[in-house]
């Protein structure tokens, strides 16, 4: 009912957009601190590709090795969230609103952002959650896309892994 | 250098891309990417990976302010989202196959598209009637005016709709917002006042780049390391940028934003030219 209304729609959207970001930027800052406490002095090559393993699994390896690292990249996780949960939202204002074209338009999009976040499970094909946020509220991606996507990824990556 | 003292200078050095960034409704990736790449010498996969999340902390933390204060058209932001979205998955997943020499050449001329862009544009008129498709897709709204708010149409939709796909493919390629060619789709193509353009193109950065993300990680470009200080960084600028947006004349930023990303421009080219990226 009250998501009718455009201003309150508009409200609500800023403010998941502003909670995201704050709690992001929180455990990114945190992580950051804790990591550079402990490993400041090290000097990384970002020159080159290669020492990170692809995927959430390597997400999670990083993150055994330093605390500070996982958090940061908890961070980042939650920041990516964020758009996806205000597309999610906007389906909810525009269904409230019975708006449908603009909730299939929504909706649309919410699949494509669930088509990419899928490819982001480890190469191995270990079943890992991809996104809680993107599969919440909306729909599941259409399987065909998503599975075409994450085939072409893995081809690709496997051949051109190391990079220039 | 010692990941302290490099992670400082990215840190500050993102804080100014992230103001100039949210400022020009380009995202701070246009800024970001060349300064880590040219500076810093960190691969361009990774510049443009810590770009991406960059960049949805840009989006999100000034959108956040532009929506309350009604800029954003966020019915037109969706509908050309689903452009943005199909082009950025297409980028990222094409984006092994293009070597990082062209990579670096592509996006310097990006960068000068964006400028000379901005400086032959003229003002775009506010009262433009919408054609049927736009007005059928109810995408015309109002933005707050000096007396009151203030009405506008939209025209050429499926011009606006075909940019979006270039503007979402050169996002996931380069791991930038791709702002200038959102603003352009909008502001030239299809009539759209020039703040409620940048706005607008705020607002849907952030989805564009969340769909390249995900490629992204599959493949291993994101570096936490890396992207913590340029997170870190944009943020509080864009935060500022946003602030500082309603009080500066369309003139000032247009010049300030060509002469920089002209700049970075050629940088971006002659490194890609002669192989050092």
């Amino acid at each position: 009912m009250a998501l009718r209304n455009d201003e309150r729609m508009d409200w609500l959207l800023s403010g998941i957009l502003r909670v995201g970001v704050i709690a992001a930027s929180a455990l990114v800052l945190c992580g950051e601190i804790l990591h550079l406490a402990r490993h400041g002095g090290a000097r990384p090559d970002f020159g080159s590709l290669g020492e990170n393993l692809p995927g959430l699994a390597g997400m999670a390896q990083l993150a055994r090795e330093s605390p500070g690292r996982g958090l940061v990249e908890l961070g980042l996780l939650v920041l990516v969230a964020t758009p996806v949960a205000r597309v999610a939202f906007s389906v909810l204002a525009f269904a409230a609103r019975r708006d449908w074209t603009y909730v299939a338009v929504t909706l649309l999009v919410l699949a494509l952002l669930g088509a990419s976040l899928a490819t982001s499970r480890s190469p191995a094909g270990e079943a890992r959650p991809a996104q809680p946020a993107a599969s919440a509220p909306g729909p599941a991606p259409p399987a065909e896309s998503a599975s075409a996507i994450r085939a072409r990824t893995s081809s690709r990556s496997a051949a051109a892994a190391p990079g220039p | 250098m010692s990941l302290l003292s490099l992670s400082l200078l990215i840190w500050l050095g993102s804080l100014l891309a992230g103001l100039l960034g949210s400022l020009t409704g380009l995202g701070g990736g246009v800024v970001v990417v060349p300064l880590l790449a040219l500076a810093f010498h960190v691969n361009l996969r990774y510049a443009a990976g810590a770009s991406l999340l960059s960049v949805i902390a840009t989006s999100s933390g000034a959108a956040a302010a532009y929506v309350r204060e009604g800029w954003t058209n966020v019915r037109l932001g969706m509908l050309l989202e689903v452009a943005t979205t199909v082009g950025a998955l297409a980028g990222a997943a094409t984006a092994a196959l293009v070597p990082t020499a062209a990579v670096a050449v592509i996006f310097g001329l990006l960068l000068l598209f964006a400028a000379a862009g901005s400086l032959r544009r003229p003002p775009a008129g506010a009262d433009a009637a919408p054609d049927r498709l736009a007005a059928a897709l109810r995408l015309g709204g109002t933005y707050p005016g000096a007396s009151g708010p203030v009405t506008y149409g939209v025209r050429r939709v499926p011009g606006g709709f075909a940019l979006m796909l270039a503007a979402g493919w050169l996002s996931g390629l380069l791991g930038v917002g791709s702002g200038a060619l959102k603003v352009v789709a909008m502001d030239d193509v299809m009539r759209v006042p020039f703040k409620v353009s940048t706005t607008t193109s705020n607002f849907m950065i952030g989805v564009t780049a969340a769909a390249s993300v995900g490629i992204y990680l599959s493949r291993g470009w994101l570096e936490p390391r890396l992207a913590a200080p340029v997170v870190l960084g944009v943020l509080p600028g864009a935060l500022l940028g946003a602030r500082l947006l309603p009080r500066m004349r369309s003139r000032v930023l247009r010049a300030v934003f060509a002469v920089a990303v002209a700049v970075l421009a050629g940088e971006m080219i002659l490194h890609g030219f002669t192989g050092r990226l």
